[in-house]
């Protein structure tokens, strides 16, 4: 009898358009947002008397016309995919965790003392090593933050933010200290890693393996949360705690484990950047993809398969910079300025979700 | 057409001729008309979603009714927004409260006048505040911070606040929903002898027939947008209510109460804990929970019920004492619930049970996401056998909403009411632990979910039902235990049960 009233009750096989609009409103409103910040962008570039058109043909150009700059743009993105999950995994539970900077930094300098353990290994040994030693401190980073959380209460933006400044303080003493080459003279660094234990470039496409680990990171974090109880369960305590409590779910562990993966993966940032680009841990580690990682993470809405489009456009964004310093005669800040408009663009837009009638079913539902 | 123009001193009366609202094609108001006048009770019944908000709110100039005028002291006002309706002294008091919590109820007043200064000098504040109070009927400490109170003096505190702005016309929505019997008699008997002195008119939305029938003078009842009946409360009975909110005369739930004298299966012995505020002692000895009873768990509300809640939840800290589940210590985790069969209705689901952003499909999953018939938890999450649990819970618990998909938080509040009680009793259950289940919902879904507790209890469910609403307790329970200020004052079986008594204790007078 229920199966013959269940098309009743409600037509499950309802018009596409009403499945589809719904889930259209987490694509329209980012895309709005960014629009909205461009054009905000845009009046400070004619305010300062530049041409926005100039800019963003630049910003083409230097991050997307060519292999050239694609390359340039790729180069950029893989730090960003890691530091952005490692925002958005721990914000499924209602977590704003912004000190991902810290444990990059941390995992840099992990990876690149191990590296120099490890010489002579044979590299695939000595790489994971590497790996290893980057991800356990940024595990060790991030999760007790969402440990301070759990049992202290602390508020996790406030302690991860003041972490990543403790990060970096400790990230300079060590490597113009004890870690620090003498060779090094200008700028400090740890000892250089060998050959063996440098990450070449994929085939064809001239980025680094990087960027196809955080690729498949991003779509392994994406079957976490949507296909996996555990992923179902931290989205219940993400949404109401309260209720999650009630129904008995581990809220604690699942926030230490969640705060924990997503600090692995922002080690595993340090990690590459240290064993593909930089070849030793030094100054350029602190290059802020942390800071861009968590615009990343919003503007995709903390979905992890989002953050794969998002951050190779924010990696061109990044690319442009130098270009847009030369030919424009703007500071290199110029980028950090459009991204801050882009990132209260998104905030603001975060008040307009489920304004707006056209995104419900009901509205498409034939009465 | 006057625009703006001074209500005369004291009560005024007010009237809504053939009020329309239609959203889209949807007609939430047909045609109605409704006068409360001056310094009169009026009373506006019916069921959710028969339109009694959306009235108020086109009253009170949420909404521009799509035709219809409004009446304020016999002159034509045209309600553009909620501030003509203000500056016109008419307010609202509504089911859920508006304070701000970590404010005291002093800086809840001031900072709600539309004239409070930049800088508030606290001293002539204070000292006006007494003098306004000293001439109320009632009153509340006015140094606590609101969410410190409890929620009969919050709503005492609403309605000073409307006082204090000026109001002289009120409209109350559901005030005593969070009332104890005693609390809401008062409140609302300050109410009516404000408009017996003709300060005040009052129109209050209510689902309480006894409220009714002891306060209102004159009532309307709507039903599906549409006005159905009315007149004076002298003339009806509530049968006659009833049968004009339902469209029939209700039939009285004959309710078989099969005699399943079960073991003890719940036991609370030595129990501590502190309270929400931190400063009260909460504790619970000799509650003994058997299967196939509901006990009943009566107080005034703020007496420890909520912490009661949140101890058998395992959401508070216990300080000592273990809580004792067919034999062994229970700390309420996922694996216990489920190895034990227990389940839970929270008060307040939406706040408490529901995850407010995930659709109704994912929320009725809730206990069976991470079940495949195996003793461990499963990894994978089965979205097939998710749709096919969600269809067979809505149409059997009758959840009205536009599709499974659709987020729980466009629901009604009846519907999310069943959506949580379909997805807590559906499956295997042993214990059943309830708060508050009726909360603000109509006659027919307080029906509906009486009737399933009691269904549970015949099947042999050990029901701990925590309500603040006696009737409800007398109605259900089979034996009744009384709260007041953290422990268990009072045990009776239903039989003895006597409401004057267990008043006394309700009241603290042990």
């Amino acid at each position: 009898m229920a199966n013959v009233e269940q098309p009743v009750a409600h037509p499950s096989g309802a018009s596409t358009i009403s499945v589809l609009m719904p889930r259209a409103e987490g694509l329209v409103i980012p895309f709005a947002a960014l629009l909205a910040g461009s054009l905000a962008f845009s009046l400070f570039l004619l305010l300062v008397g530049k041409s926005p058109v100039t800019f963003f043909g630049l910003v083409w150009m230097a991050g997307f016309s060519t292999a050239f700059s694609w390359q340039n743009t790729l180069s950029q993105v893989a730090p960003l995919l890691f530091a952005a999950l490692c925002v958005a995994l721990p914000a499924r539970l209602g977590l704003v965790v912004i000190g991902g900077e810290g444990a990059i930094v941390l995992g840099g300098l992990a990876a690149g003392v191990a590296g120099t353990q490890a010489t002579g290994w044979p590299p695939a040994a000595g790489l994971g090593f590497m790996a290893l030693c980057a991800m356990a401190l940024g595990v060790g980073w991030i999760a007790s933050i969402g440990a301070l959380r759990i049992k202290r209460g602390v508020n996790e933006t406030i302690a991860s933010l003041l972490m990543a400044y403790i990060a970096i303080a400790l990230f300079n003493h060590l490597v113009e200290g004890p870690f620090r080459d003498p060779a090094s003279l200008n700028k400090p660094s740890t000892l250089p890693l060998t050959e063996g234990l440098r990450i070449g470039e994929m085939p064809l496409i001239s980025a680094h393996w990087g960027v196809l680990v955080g690729i498949l990171a991003c779509i392994a974090c994406w079957v976490l949360i949507e296909r996996t109880t555990l992923g179902f369960a931290a989205r219940i305590a993400g949404d109401n705690l309260r209720a999650a409590q009630v129904q008995g779910l581990p809220v604690g562990r699942l926030v230490v484990g969640f705060t924990a993966l997503g600090g692995a993966f922002a080690g595993l940032a340090g990690f590459f950047e240290v064993a593909a680009v930089h070849g030793s841990a030094n100054g350029s580690l602190i290059a802020g993809y942390g800071y861009t990682g968590i615009l990343v993470a919003f503007l995709a809405r903390h979905n992890p398969l989002a953050i794969i489009p998002v951050a190779i456009l924010l990696g061109g964004f990044a690319a442009s910079s130098g270009l847009i310093q030369r030919r424009m005669d703007l500071p290199d800040a110029t980028i950090l300025v459009f991204q801050g408009m882009i990132f209260v663009a998104i905030l603001l837009s975060e008040t307009v979700y489920g304004r707006f009638k056209i995104f419900t079913p009901a509205y498409w539902e034939v009465r | 057409m006057s625009r703006r123009f001074k209500t005369p001193q004291g009560a005024f009366s007010v009237e809504a001729l053939g009020m329309t609202m239609r959203f889209g094609d949807f007609t939430a108001l047909d045609d109605v008309s409704i006068k409360i006048e001056a310094g009169s009770f009026h009373a506006l019944l019916g069921e959710n979603g028969a339109g009694k908000s959306t009235i108020v709110k086109a009253i009170m100039g949420f909404y521009r009714a799509t035709a219809g005028t409004v009446l304020v002291a016999d002159r034509e006002v045209e309600m553009t927004d909620p501030k003509v309706a203000q500056s016109l002294g008419l307010g609202m008091v509504y089911q859920h409260f508006t304070l701000v919590p970590s404010l005291t109820a002093a800086e809840n007043l001031v900072i709600s006048r539309a004239d409070a200064p930049a800088i508030i000098n606290w001293k002539t504040e204070r000292a006006a505040l007494e003098a306004f109070l000293a001439r109320m009927p009632f009153s509340v400490p006015l140094d606590q911070p609101v969410n410190r109170l409890a929620a009969g003096e919050k709503q005492k505190l609403e309605i000073l606040k409307q006082l204090y702005l000026g109001h002289r016309f009120l409209i109350l929505d559901e005030p005593t929903s969070v009332l104890t019997p005693a609390e809401a008699d008062e409140v609302l008997g300050h109410v009516r002898a404000l408009t017996r002195a003709g300060e005040l008119t009052v129109l209050m939305i209510t689902h309480k027939f006894r409220e009714v029938m002891a306060f209102a003078d004159d009532l309307t009842v709507l039903r599906r947008g549409k006005r159905v009946g009315g007149g004076k409360v002298a003339d009806l009975t509530p049968a006659d209510m009833a049968a004009m909110m339902m469209g029939e005369a209700p039939t009285p739930s004959n309710r078989q109460r099969a005699t399943v004298s079960g073991k003890v299966v719940l036991q609370l012995d030595g129990v501590r804990a502190m309270d929400r505020s931190g400063l009260k002692p909460i504790a619970i000895d000799g509650v003994a929970l058997r299967a196939g009873e509901i006990l009943g768990v009566a107080g005034v509300s703020g007496n420890g019920q909520m912490e009661l809640m949140e101890i058998l939840t395992g959401q508070r800290h216990l300080s000592s004492g273990k809580i004792i589940l067919n034999g062994a210590p229970y700390t309420a985790t996922r694996a216990q619930a489920k190895q034990h069969k227990v389940r839970y209705l929270p008060e307040e689901p939406m706040r408490n049970a529901c995850a407010p952003r995930m659709s109704v499909a994912e929320n009725l999953a809730f206990r069976s996401f991470d079940e495949n018939g195996g003793e461990k938890p499963a990894f994978w999450k089965d979205s097939t056998a998710m749709a096919r649990n969600a269809d067979s819970l809505i149409s059997a618990f009758n959840v009205k909403t536009s599709s499974p998909s659709a987020r729980i938080s466009s629901l009604s509040g009846g519907n999310v009411q069943r959506a949580v009680l379909a997805r807590e009793l559906t499956g295997n259950v042993e214990v059943l632990i309830v708060s508050n289940p009726c909360f603000g919902l109509d006659f027919s879904a307080v029906a509906t979910i009486r009737d399933r507790l009691v269904e549970a209890r015949n099947r042999g469910v050990a029901i701990l039902l925590i309500s603040e609403d006696l009737d409800e307790i007398m109605e259900l329970s089979d034996r009744i235990i009384v709260m007041s200020e953290g422990h268990i004052a009072f045990e009776t079986p239903i039989a003895t049960a006597n409401v004057a008594e267990i008043g006394h204790y309700m009241a603290g007078h042990a």
